[in-house]
């Protein structure tokens, strides 16, 4: 019974895509009178999890050893699978990161279990976890009914709400026994290389601008940059910039690229073709600017400036560094 | 080397979705199948694997008689024989794992390639799925790939950065945009492949356990304003995003 929620740490801090799965659970667990909410942590040294009491976990189940000190596949399937064998969950919970991704479908086939992978919403029909999940890169919204206990989903960034239900509670935090073997962890990770200038991923980003061929080359972009700079926020491109080789595929938004849903989104110098426009028309609101005033991109902005984007976006970078001065 | 590589065929992603009467389900009509945008890269770096060091690339699907096209396009571009687990069911990520699973468990194979998820469900299950039911290592999500003697070194995207990552082989690996650039098939390639075997088999597919019970378009986002024109604009765009949206 109850729900368990995969943690997850890197460099010993818990995630905030984490809190948001922790939040979610608690709200399922009682929406649907399902009990306690447990979270497993594996990792070295992670720091807080007493601290997710305070988001709705009654109790964290800490994995700590060397070998959880990276990702490492194997020992994180371990321990989330002797976690899930313990609790008996109705569901098991995993943050849609880079990490739940490769780490869920594991578990999945482990316990022979459903997985709704990238889930925005989530709910009860009776006791069966119904999942809502973006399909085609968000051009279709599907439902999915998991049969069986327990119920996996994974959760999109962003797509929830960290809430501290029970602020400054405190989850007890135990210590769970898991044999960890290191002749079974075959894939090693040998380095972590951080992307420049260490900006938050798009996928998790509350800000983002993104540049296409209106930037007519590669050294425009640096438009691109002091605009996200000055917003505090992501730089994205379109796929045409991507396959132009003017940017890297880590920054391409849509289809083939992220699925993304920031506060704002800044879109300069991209029409819009479908493919783009089904990864990021589920932003809260969408900034416009495009010399062609037909643009597909200016049917779904909310809103829009037809021109040059080489006048109008150091126009807005300055009035937008203004603002930082007055504030 | 022995080399499989698994794939889909997915509707194009220049696509414009309909539903289809049951509510389920796309409707068909009118959309071009293709072979999965991320299966190509892995059958890419599968051929380009075997041009430097030999060996074998088969290349294996579930799915419909009409996944046979995505299966023949394989064959033009280079791999050497197909395998159609043939079905009509619905699979979710397991059933496919599963059905892939029995198929490839036991073959011999040194690596098995796959894309990181297919552009129809965006599930990104059964690269990592196939690796937990033949108990292989497995990278996702990877953008540069090593062979070495019996161990390959992988880059994989993770959020702001890479990792690398050293692995054994027998080994399942899933493709992400960037890891090479996918050649097209050339008449020659296409001639040959009529002769290379295509092989068909009926399959019993395994009941979804995550069963899709609706499929809907999103709701659709109301066109907003155009502020005005040129720089002269900016001021109050900035207006706008303070006080309508509040969103700077």
């Amino acid at each position: 019974m109850g729900i368990l929620v995969f943690v997850e740490a890197r460099d010993g801090q818990i995630r905030s895509t984490s809190l948001e799965a922790v939040s979610e659970a608690r709200r399922l667990a009682d929406a649907g009178s399902a009990g306690e909410v447990t979270a497993v942590v594996p990792g070295r040294g992670v720091q807080g999890a007493d601290a997710l009491g305070a988001y709705g976990a009654d109790r964290a189940w800490t994995v700590d050893h060397e070998l959880l000190a990276r990702y490492q596949p194997e020992s994180f399937v371990a321990s989330v699978a002797a976690a899930a064998q313990k609790a008996s969950p109705r569901a098991l919970l995993f943050p849609a990161s880079a990490m739940g991704r490769d780490l869920a479908p594991r578990v999945a086939a482990k316990l022979g279990a459903g997985l709704a992978s990238d889930c925005t919403h989530l709910d009860w029909q009776g006791t069966a976890l119904v999942a809502t999940r973006p399909v085609y890169a968000g051009k279709a919204i599907q439902t999915v009914r998991l049969a069986g206990t327990p119920a996996l989903a994974s959760l999109r960034p962003r797509a929830f709400t960290a809430t501290e239900h029970r602020a400054g509670a405190k989850a007890a935090v135990e210590p769970l026994a898991v044999t960890l073997d290191a002749g079974r962890a075959r894939v090693r990770v040998t380095e972590i290389g951080a992307s420049e200038g260490g900006r938050v991923d798009l996928t998790e980003a509350e800000v983002i601008v993104s540049g296409g061929r209106g930037l007519r080359g590669p050294e425009h972009f640096h438009l691109i940059e002091e605009l996200a700079e000055a917003l505090g926020g992501t730089v994205g491109a379109s796929r045409a910039v991507v396959d132009a080789g003017w940017r890297p595929h880590a920054e391409q938004v849509g289809q083939t690229g992220k699925t993304v849903s920031p506060k704002l989104y800044v879109a300069i110098g991209i029409s819009g073709a479908i493919q783009h426009l089904a990864g990021m028309s589920s932003a809260r609101c969408i900034v416009a600017v495009n010399k062609d005033p037909e643009a597909p991109i200016f049917k779904i902005a909310d809103y829009g400036i037809v021109g040059d984007a080489f006048e109008i976006v150091p126009a807005l970078t300055e009035a937008l560094k203004g603002l930082r001065v007055h504030s | 080397m022995k080399i499989a590589v698994c794939l889909k065929q997915v509707p194009s992603t220049d696509t414009r979705i309909k539903i289809a009467a049951d509510g389920k389900r796309i409707d068909p009509a009118g959309v071009t199948f293709v072979t999965n945008p991320y299966d190509e890269f892995a059958l890419e770096e599968a051929i380009r694997i075997k041009e430097a060091k030999g060996g074998e690339v088969v290349v294996f699907s579930a799915g419909g008689s009409g996944t046979v096209a995505a299966l023949r396009n394989a064959l033009a571009v280079g791999a050497d024989s197909a395998v159609l687990l043939k079905t009509d069911a619905d699979l979710d990520g397991l059933g496919a794992a599963r059905l892939l699973a029995a198929e490839l468990g036991g073959k011999g194979f040194d690596l098995i390639l796959c894309g990181k998820q297919a552009v129809d469900d965006d599930a990104a299950q059964v690269g990592p799925m196939l690796a937990e039911l033949l108990d292989l290592p497995c990278a996702t999500v990877v953008v540069k790939l090593e062979l070495g003697d019996g161990a390959a070194k992988a880059t994989r995207e993770i959020e702001g950065g890479v990792e690398s990552l050293e692995l054994p082989l027998p080994a399942v690996i899933a493709a992400q945009k960037g890891l090479n650039e996918p050649r097209y098939a050339s008449l020659k390639g296409i001639m040959a492949a009529k002769k290379k075997p295509v092989e068909e088999r009926a399959v019993e597919a395994p009941a979804p356990l995550a069963e899709v019970v609706s499929l809907a378009l999103p709701p659709a986002r109301q066109a907003g304003k155009i502020v005005g024109e040129g720089a002269a604009a900016v001021p109050e765009l900035v207006r706008l995003l303070r006080e309508e949206a509040k969103v700077i």
